[in-house]
């Protein structure tokens, strides 16, 4: 599914029923503070359905063991196990290879691997390093570090007050210095989904690398690492409805051929001697040391509840409750909505006037209503913006238009008690 | 509601809308920079000691509503203090407010910041300006201090 397509999707039409979606997640059954549980800090971690729950559970009741050591029937299972998630995940991505597909502990750790281990052999001083000014730290520090350790630079495109890239320069932008254009897929503070597909053509013109950090994007949207053509696409699996600790790297398979292994360990050799040691074959030559067995199982067990009720559907549920949450905020004297790009993602940033949003958090938390107060990781946005922290209410799609409705509530109730 | 209503009273809102001393002092002789990178609160301390008394102190800078209350009402406790008066208050708020054993009451005006013990997240926000101004104390030179 495209971006543009993304907004086109009609609701209420589908058969989409969230109240036995809700069922699936049992952590949301609770109360809090005495109200229920109304959690809208899905772009800080999702909550995890039973079925995944069960799928981490059942592997350590009944498969527990190492991984690619296979003698014994358990670590088969093991393997098997792992491996088929790795599968999951090509096709969720629809790469072409498994050997295309690294498990990494998230996008942060997937970042820093591409930094270290294709740009910063490659990449001398004086060349560039282009990212974007809306960017999660996890897509801003890896890059400066590789800038301090080789006399890069980094390069950075601008934002409009929308909160949507300024891209009348980026043509200028990317040039023969330019060793890498590392972009978010979608913003985690303001929501904005990219023009990914669009920038990615124009650095491949070029003949630039392109590495798109996808961590807000695949909980809402359908990807296809084959169709953007970028030769990095990272996320991390506990924003999707699937445990912390896990995540994975795709990398085009010439690439990540070419590239040294990261770390050194177990697993990542073919052989080892004190004079000489044989790098194993792809994806394992990044996968030092025994691996997160159990997230990659809970990972693949995400995917395929996500592919089951159908990622187009979920999208579509979750667009119709931004609309939704944004026209209600809107309609509040002294709420302003950070972030309104024409195209964004199920993440609504917002200031009540006069109230600091950890005041905000707090008096949310009392009545049950889990946001995220805070910079969001995305400190430069906050600078643009000139403020220090934004709230954010962030939607699943197991949210309802009634928990709309709480955070309301919660908005009027914080007006009222510094009115 | 009854605990926000601990947190929020009205003695908060009045120091949060109307903070006291807030203002640069021009001939401080003692002076500190308080951040709290994980939220953004930022201010600074200004305070001109004279043998040994706190003649004057001061604040300015942004923050949620606790912070900017607390850092007000420190300012109208600390003015007039000695420099013992001040360092044992600060470790009577600090020993208070994080649970810590030794720590008492907190009385007079500083009994509403109480309420800040029962939400742990927000301890850290009633606790930067006293931390700003201990390291002021603590130097004859701007510094900056840092809590999470």
């Amino acid at each position: 599914m495209t971006q543009t397509e993304l907004q086109a999707v009609p609701f209420p039409e589908t058969d989409f029923d969230v109240e036995a979606v809700r069922r699936d997640f049992p952590i949301l059954n609770q109360e809090v503070n005495g109200n229920p549980l109304v959690y809208l800090d899905n772009a800080a971690s999702s909550q995890k359905p039973v079925q995944v729950i069960e799928a981490v559970d059942a592997y350590y009741r009944l498969d527990n063991a190492n991984v690619h050591r296979g003698v014994h029937r358990l670590s088969q299972r093991a393997t098997d196990a792992y491996e088929g998630a790795r599968d999951k995940v090509r096709g969720f991505l629809n790469a072409k290879s498994d050997k295309e597909i690294v498990f990494v502990r998230g996008a942060t750790e997937a970042i820093n691997l591409v930094a270290q281990s294709f740009v910063r052999p490659q990449i001398k001083p004086g060349d560039e390093i282009l990212i974007s000014h809306i960017e999660h730290h996890a897509n801003i520090v890896p890059w400066q570090m590789v800038c301090e350790q080789t006399g890069a630079k980094l390069k950075v495109i601008p934002m409009t007050e929308a909160g949507e890239l300024d891209l009348s320069d980026f043509d200028s932008l990317l040039n023969e210095r330019t060793k890498i254009l590392a972009i978010g897929h979608v913003s985690n503070a303001l929501g904005t989904v990219n023009p990914i597909k669009e920038m990615i053509g124009l650095a491949k013109a070029k003949s630039i690398p392109v590495l798109v950090d996808g961590a807000q994007a695949v909980p809402h949207l359908a990807v296809d690492v084959q169709d953007l053509d970028c030769d990095f696409y990272v996320f991390s699996g506990h924003k999707m409805f699937a445990p912390t600790g896990i995540g994975a790297l795709y990398g085009k398979q010439a690439l990540l051929e070419a590239m040294p292994p990261w770390q050194g360990g177990g697993d990542m050799i073919l052989s080892v001697s004190f004079s000489h040691t044989e790098y194993n074959t792809l994806p394992y030559k990044f996968e030092a040391g025994t691996p997160h067995i159990a997230g990659a199982v809970g990972l693949g067990a995400a995917i395929d509840y996500m592919q089951a009720i159908g990622i187009d559907k979920l999208a579509a549920y979750e667009h119709h409750l931004l609309e939704v949450a944004t026209a209600k905020l809107e309609a509040i004297d002294g709420v302003r909505i950070i972030g309104t790009a024409k195209n964004k993602a199920s993440v609504l940033s917002f200031m009540i006037e006069d109230v600091h949003p950890h005041d905000v958090g707090t008096i949310f938390d009392q009545q049950g209503v889990a946001i995220r107060a805070g910079h969001h990781c995305a400190q430069p946005v906050m600078e643009f913006y000139g403020i220090a922290a934004t709230a954010r209410a962030s939607f699943a799609f197991y949210n309802t238009e009634q928990e709309i409705d709480a955070l309301v509530n919660a908005i009027k109730t914080t007006q009222e008690l510094f009115a | 509601m009854s605990d926000l209503r601990d947190l929020y009273q009205q003695v908060i809102m009045d120091h949060k809308k109307n903070p006291r001393n807030f203002r640069e002092i021009t001939d401080a002789n003692h002076m500190a920079h308080g951040n709290n990178p994980l939220c953004g609160d930022a201010l600074v301390v200004y305070a001109k000691l004279k043998d040994g008394v706190i003649e004057d102190v001061s604040f300015q800078g942004s923050g949620c509503a606790i912070s900017v209350a607390s850092a007000s009402l420190m300012t109208e406790i600390l003015k007039g203090k000695t420099m013992e008066e001040a360092e044992k208050l600060y470790d009577n708020v600090h020993k208070a407010l994080t649970g810590e054993a030794g720590g008492g009451e907190l009385s007079g005006k500083l009994e509403v910041l109480a309420g800040v013990k029962e939400f742990p997240a927000r301890v850290k926000c009633a606790t930067l300006s006293w931390h700003t101004v201990h390291a002021a104390m603590d130097s004859d030179h701007d510094v900056s201090i840092t809590t999470e």
